[in-house]
């Protein structure tokens, strides 16, 4: 039983279903729409925290085998991807940070401002360096619910959408995941995929890990001509910037928006929308001829060492959290993917990120009933 | 030299922000202003007006026009610049925000980015027109009747040569006669409503003598020009290469689905169609104030007590944006809600005590209303390779492929289609979309059972900015150093 049918989720139970396990995947909305369908798309290595750069490499190469093994790719383009620094800090934050992501096995080089301007013909001329990175594209996020519902439904997972579980009890041998619309529903396994919801889900289980929830906005504008062929960002982390075939610009970085976790991103911060925007038009200045079509925001989850909260939940067995992947979007498949391959007994796989250096109490202040 | 970003954007604070200088607006600010507070009113139109009470380019404005939409707006500009209301026009507002002190309204204007803070909001944004789609609606010769009484009414210009007016409501006669009146051709009136409906309507309509006599006005024009006058027909199909060369009609029942046979072709070269008119709710829905879904008031619709307030304390809607019922309604409405303001924010109102029941619908424009609704049975005869999005070019058929591959709520098939992700965010498109996924949902064309499915399905969430905005405006000149960049993301 799956609960959350965001990207980690529901990769998680398509490779659980498709390799013999029956599956029931448990989504309070419709799939894939809040982080997973609300993101830039992104799918960078120079956005990557340095632990998740060998999930993000294998992401990369699943979503541009997506058509194989998902039956849609969700629109991914494969393209450069340049970060940029526009001061001496700047280069040196980036010229350090490429070093640490080179050494984990991320192919990043750094560009002169001439270099980087063969690469990207849009970008300012007033760059210091440019980190360059081949591996690099983005998806249109959106599409991700509808690629995911045809291959769940395909592999024989039980998808219930718009099915908000009210919570979870743990039996003799096994979970059972109570909503309003299904009533109970058993299993032997477990998998909590509820993103910025993890918190209250381990909750369920007397697990307290402290989840921080980000309100990321996003800004996109109306189609205009080429103007850009790469995904660019900036040394700091926040900017993204990329334009889709059918002429729209999609910029994000992480600027901050207004909203929680009961709530969701429900407003704009109209200075972090501007600044937001500011700082894309001076990497590529002819962005300023566009015009903003729409801005939102999406929540993303984060513990306390912003490193994912992947693994066994501790003191109950057979239950897993899988969640706050920063830049999920692009390590998130591979991650989850492992994360099934060890439930279902496929060898040692890669190390995960187990949640015990994240609890507070080692001992869960429930135990499973005998 | 440096500019922060805080001081680049000038800002001002009031006591009442109004968004929208129509007949609401309009008369909220003047009523709002004589109560003592101060009050800034913001509008995307060069002068105050509105839709319906729209004003001439100066060059046009021989003085000679005295009808009582031009009548209104003049008294209302008149008086306005009598005022020392503090009245913002050519300003694109893009967001719209809450506050713990009230509320946060940026716009654009002439000079760049301006930011109003005040306690209360009151929200005058009007209406959208909606269009049935059918085959040929997005060629150039098809434009839709409020938008054709902007050419007639601010530019003095003819649609086309030779016109076919199509549709539901009172626009159709209105607009007819205005076309006649500047010399222009009708072919034909094609009006989804027959005798009876206007029948059902007369005792309301006559309950305002003055326009139902404006209206006999307009028939009579009609009349005279012997223009042929299609009752109970709707429009299936707008034909031409490159632009429209003929319309095809075809008879409705009772319903509103055109039937199969008896279709007519008329020779135009342009067709201005309107299906009624959609409240304008984009700003209460952003704040999520409480709606509900009132297909006789344009669909969704602000919870609104007697006095205009909404479910959020210091948010009232005037006029239209609250429920489609007409330029009178709206006035009064306007004064209504500047008083309820005045009197919640302690000031002296010209008159006390106002109402906190529901609203009491007026019977004139209630009945004008319901002629002009949406008829489910309409949609549902949609051929399944129409255009419904204009701005993304999505078809009937793939909002119904979305919706059979599982896409079961509207913000999900926008996901899955691209439908609604235009410069025109949804306005267009979205009564239509909701009203496609209700019919499938209610597996019925009956009006009370789509209802119910409209109200579970909700519409699609509103986001900024507003209205489309150049980012050149909206940023400004700034130097890299000043743009507030936050502390680098964790390695």
């Amino acid at each position: 039983m799956v609960i959350g049918g965001g990207l980690l989720g529901a990769t998680a139970a398509l490779f659980l279903a498709r390799g013999g396990m029956r599956v029931a995947l448990f989504e309070r909305g419709p799939l894939c729409r809040e982080a997973s369908g609300t993101n830039a798309g992104t799918l960078t290595m120079q956005m990557t925290r340095v632990a998740l750069i060998p999930f993000a490499l294998e992401g990369h190469a699943m979503w541009k085998s997506a058509r194989d093994w998902l039956g849609h790719d969700v629109g991914m383009v494969t393209c450069d991807g340049l970060s940029l620094a526009f001061t001496e800090q700047e280069a040196e934050l980036l010229s350090d940070r490429a070093t640490k992501r080179r050494e984990a096995g991320a192919p990043i080089s750094l560009l002169t401002p001439e270099e980087a301007q063969e690469v990207e013909p849009g970008i300012s001329p007033d760059i210091l360096l440019a980190g360059h990175c081949p591996v690099d594209g983005f998806t249109a996020a959106y599409e991700t619910g509808k690629a995911f519902r045809v291959a769940l439904l395909e592999a024989g997972v039980a998808v219930y959408e718009h099915t908000p579980a009210s919570r979870v009890e743990a039996e003799d041998v096994g979970y059972s995941v109570i909503s309003e619309s299904q009533g109970t529903t058993r299993g032997r396994r477990l998998i909590l995929a509820g993103g910025v919801w993890i918190e209250p889900m381990l909750a369920w289980l007397g697990v307290q890990l402290p989840i921080k929830t980000l309100v990321n906005q996003l800004v996109v504008t109306e189609r205009m001509a080429p103007i850009m062929r790469t995904v660019v960002g900036i040394a700091s982390g926040l900017l993204s910037l990329k334009q889709y075939s059918n002429g729209t610009v999609l910029i994000g970085g992480g600027w901050q928006g207004i909203g929680n976790r009961e709530e969701g991103g429900y407003a704009l911060r109209p200075e972090a929308l501007i600044g937001n925007v500011r700082l894309a038009c001076h990497a590529i200045p002819a962005l300023r001829g566009a015009r903003l079509a729409r801005a939102w925001a999406g929540l993303e989850a984060e513990t306390d060492d912003a490193l994912p909260a992947v693994g066994p939940v501790p003191g109950h067995d057979d239950a897993y959290v899988c969640g706050s992947v920063h830049s999920g979007y692009t390590s998130g498949l591979a991650i989850a993917r492992h994360l099934a391959a060890h439930i279902l007994g496929e060898g040692p796989g890669p190390e995960l990120f187990p949640i015990d250096r994240l609890l507070q109490h080692t001992v869960p202040t429930s135990t499973r009933e005998t | 030299m440096t500019v922060p970003l805080s001081s680049q954007r000038a800002t001002r604070s009031v006591d009442v922000a109004i968004v929208g200088a129509g007949p609401a607006g309009g008369t909220a600010a003047l009523t709002v202003r004589s109560s003592g507070l101060s009050v800034t009113l913001i509008d995307e139109a060069p002068l105050p007006g509105g839709q319906v009470w729209r004003a001439l380019p100066t060059t046009l404005d021989s003085g000679n026009d005295r009808s009582p939409d031009r009548v209104g707006g003049d008294t209302l500009r008149a008086a306005l610049s009598d005022s020392d209301v503090d009245w913002r026009s050519d300003r694109r507002v893009w967001s719209v925000l809450r506050e713990d002190q009230g509320f946060r309204v940026d716009a654009i204007g002439p000079s760049g980015s301006e930011t109003f803070l005040a306690p209360s909001l009151i929200v005058a944004s009007g209406t959208h027109e909606r269009t049935v789609p059918f085959p040929g609606w997005t060629l150039p010769g098809v434009t839709g009747l409020a938008a054709a009484t902007i050419l007639l009414k601010a530019q003095h210009v003819l649609p086309g040569q030779r016109v076919v007016v199509a549709g539901a409501g009172p626009l159709l006669a209105a607009v007819t006669a205005g076309i006649l009146k500047a010399g222009g051709e009708v072919a034909a009136i094609v009006d989804l409503n027959g005798s009876l409906d206007w029948l059902s309507a007369s005792g309301a309509i006559l309950t305002r003598p003055a326009l139902a006599a404006r209206g006999v006005g307009w028939i009579r024009q009609i009349v005279s020009a012997r223009t042929p006058f299609y009752r109970r027909h709707c429009v299936i199909a707008a034909e031409g290469d490159t632009e429209l060369s003929s319309v095809r009609i075809a008879p409705v029942d009772a319903t509103g689905a055109p039937q199969p046979n008896g279709h007519i072709d008329i020779a135009a070269d342009s067709l201005v169609i309107g299906n009624g008119l959609v409240p304008a709710t984009e700003i209460t829905r952003l704040l999520r104030a409480e709606h509900k879904f009132d297909r006789n008031l344009g669909g969704w619709c602000p919870v609104l007590d007697g006095a205009g307030r909404t479910s959020i304390d210091g948010l009232y809607v005037a006029g239209d944006g609250g429920g489609v019922l007409g330029v009178d309604a709206a006035t009064v409405s306007g004064r209504q809600v500047a008083e309820a303001v005045a009197e919640d924010a302690k000031a002296p109102a010209g008159r006390s005590g106002s109402s906190q029941s529901s609203r009491t619908l007026p019977r004139f424009g209630a009945a004008l209303a319901h002629l002009a609704r949406l008829r489910p049975a309409q949609v549902s005869a949609i051929p399944a390779e129409t255009v419904v999005c204009r701005c993304e070019d999505v078809t009937r058929n793939e909002i119904d492929a979305a919706i059979s591959e599982g896409a079961d709520e509207v913000n999900q098939i926008k996901h899955f289609t691209r439908c609604g992700m235009g410069p025109c965010q949804g306005r267009f498109c979205g009564d239509i979309v909701a009203e496609l996924l209700a019919l499938d949902r209610a597996g019925t064309d009956d009006e009370a059972t789509v209802d119910r499915a409209r109200a579970q399905i909700g519409s699609w969430t509103a986001r900024v900015p507003l209205r489309p905005v150049a980012l050149d405006a909206l940023i400004g000149d700034f130097d890299y150093a000043d743009i507030p960049v936050p502390p680098p993301a964790p390695l």
